[in-house]
């Protein structure tokens, strides 16, 4: 079963590969890997072809000013050079990898925290819009994330995208994103940050620009009313217990900051950061064993509700859409 | 065979050799540059970016003040790996020079410094090119 849940988690998340790129930066990347696997396997194969010459084909005395031009030669000059031209190109290769913030990027914030992120898009009426562990971005266009950490070193990684950027503490660092198709890419922290760090994924959803204007739209939105009556409990319950103190629902009075937003909860495809799929059941299981399913994470667990709440609130929270 | 008949090991030790102290610093002296320049360039990339450039701002100034380290380096390092080469190459033996007596410690030195002169030579230029294809402070 829980092979299950992390292969569905895993297909939720997106795409992975450094292999098949969906971004400028991340074309660069993979053609690096490529010529360096490429010249590894040539080497490879010529040492092995000398040996087995030196073994089976030749076996004996050879001559010695001739093996000394080997040893000096395919030892020392050879790689030299090599890897300097390996270096030469990856140094070239850098200013692409990292271009100038592009004229008409779109601005992202994004926030590492142990163990979730924190995404804010400015708005042009100038508030900005929260989303949380996952963002989209317009294919096509390139998009400028500005990325903070308010508690230890965070690494941003979206493999297919880009290669990573540290989040450093104190500090804001860019990171500039042009994705190049459409799809579902997963996101991950890429430096140890403490015990749920395996547990703080997002997933960027590459959209076509109108579809982009309509997802920023529908998350720029107040959430929606409760539809029924067990959505209506569930809001209910939200408010009894408190939950607004830390979570924020906008068009409600939640107005918390130190978790995520949750505002269209509903819509993402992951809870907790990619610790679990989004459905009904996946709220009770996060709410009530927070620290099973994410050990040390920020949220007490609410073990304690009765059932009946429980299920009204993952109805409510699932309605969130 | 006899060892003391072996012609290498009973090769005449010159007075020069024998009166000579032999110094082993100048073994590490070319890591020692190759050190040197490598913490003055990024002093001195990150003091440019940071003071005087800017974070997205031109590198070149600094550019050229990393140009004359290595300029000095490689040259000092040339001359240290020649110094060494010249010690290798005394009298007519070769490689590995482990004989105890005063010319082979004196070819041993010589090849231990020019080997790692010249490691030192191609990492200054590693290096360097760092700043030959990076423009800015970005």
């Amino acid at each position: 079963m829980a092979s299950q849940t992390e292969d569905s988690i895993a297909t939720l998340l997106g795409e992975t590969s450094v292999l098949v790129p969906a971004g400028r930066s991340a074309e660069r990347i993979a053609d690096l890997s490529w010529w360096l696997f490429g010249s590894a396997t040539l080497i490879w194969f010529v040492v092995l072809g000398l040996s087995v010459y030196a073994a089976y084909v030749r076996p004996g005395a050879h001559d010695v000013a001739r093996v000394r031009l080997m040893i000096v030669g395919g030892g020392a000059v050879l790689p030299t050079i090599l890897l300097g031209g390996v270096l030469a190109y990856s140094l070239w290769l850098m200013p692409q990898v990292k271009p100038p913030i592009p004229e008409g990027a779109v601005e992202i914030e994004v926030e590492g925290l142990r163990w979730w992120w924190r995404v804010r898009y400015a708005s042009e009426e100038g508030g900005a819009t929260e989303v949380a562990n996952e963002l989209a971005l317009p294919v096509g266009r390139p998009a400028v994330l500005r990325l903070t950490s308010p508690d230890v070193i965070h690494s941003f990684w979206v493999p297919a995208l880009a290669g990573k950027t540290d989040m450093i503490p104190g500090r804001e660092t860019i990171i500039v994103l042009e994705p190049t198709r459409t799809g579902v890419f997963r996101g991950a922290c890429a430096e140890y940050c403490g015990t749920s760090h395996a547990l703080m994924n997002f997933a960027v959803l590459v959209l076509e620009p109108d579809a982009y204007e309509g997802w920023l739209a529908r998350q720029g939105a107040p959430a929606q009313e409760p539809e029924g009556p067990l959505e209506a409990r569930g809001a209910a319950v939200f408010r009894e217990y408190g939950c607004g103190a830390c979570h924020a629902i906008r068009g409600t009075q939640a107005n918390g900051v130190v978790g995520p937003d949750l505002t269209h909860v509903g819509s993402r495809r992951t809870l907790g950061a990619g610790a679990l799929p989004n459905t009904p059941e996946d709220y009770v299981d996060w709410i009530a064993r927070t620290h099973e399913v994410k050990p040390d994470a920020n949220m007490p667990p609410f073990g304690m509700l009765p059932d009946d709440d429980l299920a009204a609130l993952a109805a409510y929270l699932d309605g969130l859409t | 065979m006899d060892e003391r008949s072996d012609p290498i090991r009973n090769e005449d030790a010159p007075d020069e050799l024998q009166a000579r102290r032999e110094t082993m610093f100048m073994i590490p002296a070319a890591p020692a540059i190759w050190a040197a320049h490598f913490l003055a360039s990024y002093v001195t990339a990150a003091i440019w970016c940071a003071k005087i450039a800017g974070r997205d701002g031109s590198l070149e100034g600094a550019r050229w003040l990393l140009a004359g380290y290595t300029g000095v380096a490689l040259v000092a390092i040339a001359m240290i790996g020649v110094r060494g080469f010249r010690h290798h190459s005394y009298g007519d033996a070769t490689a590995p020079h482990d004989f105890d007596t005063a010319a082979d410690r004196h070819r041993f030195l010589g090849f231990s410094t020019f080997l790692l002169a010249a490691l030192s030579f191609v990492a200054v230029i590693f290096v360097a090119m760092v700043v030959v294809f990076t423009e800015t402070c970005r």
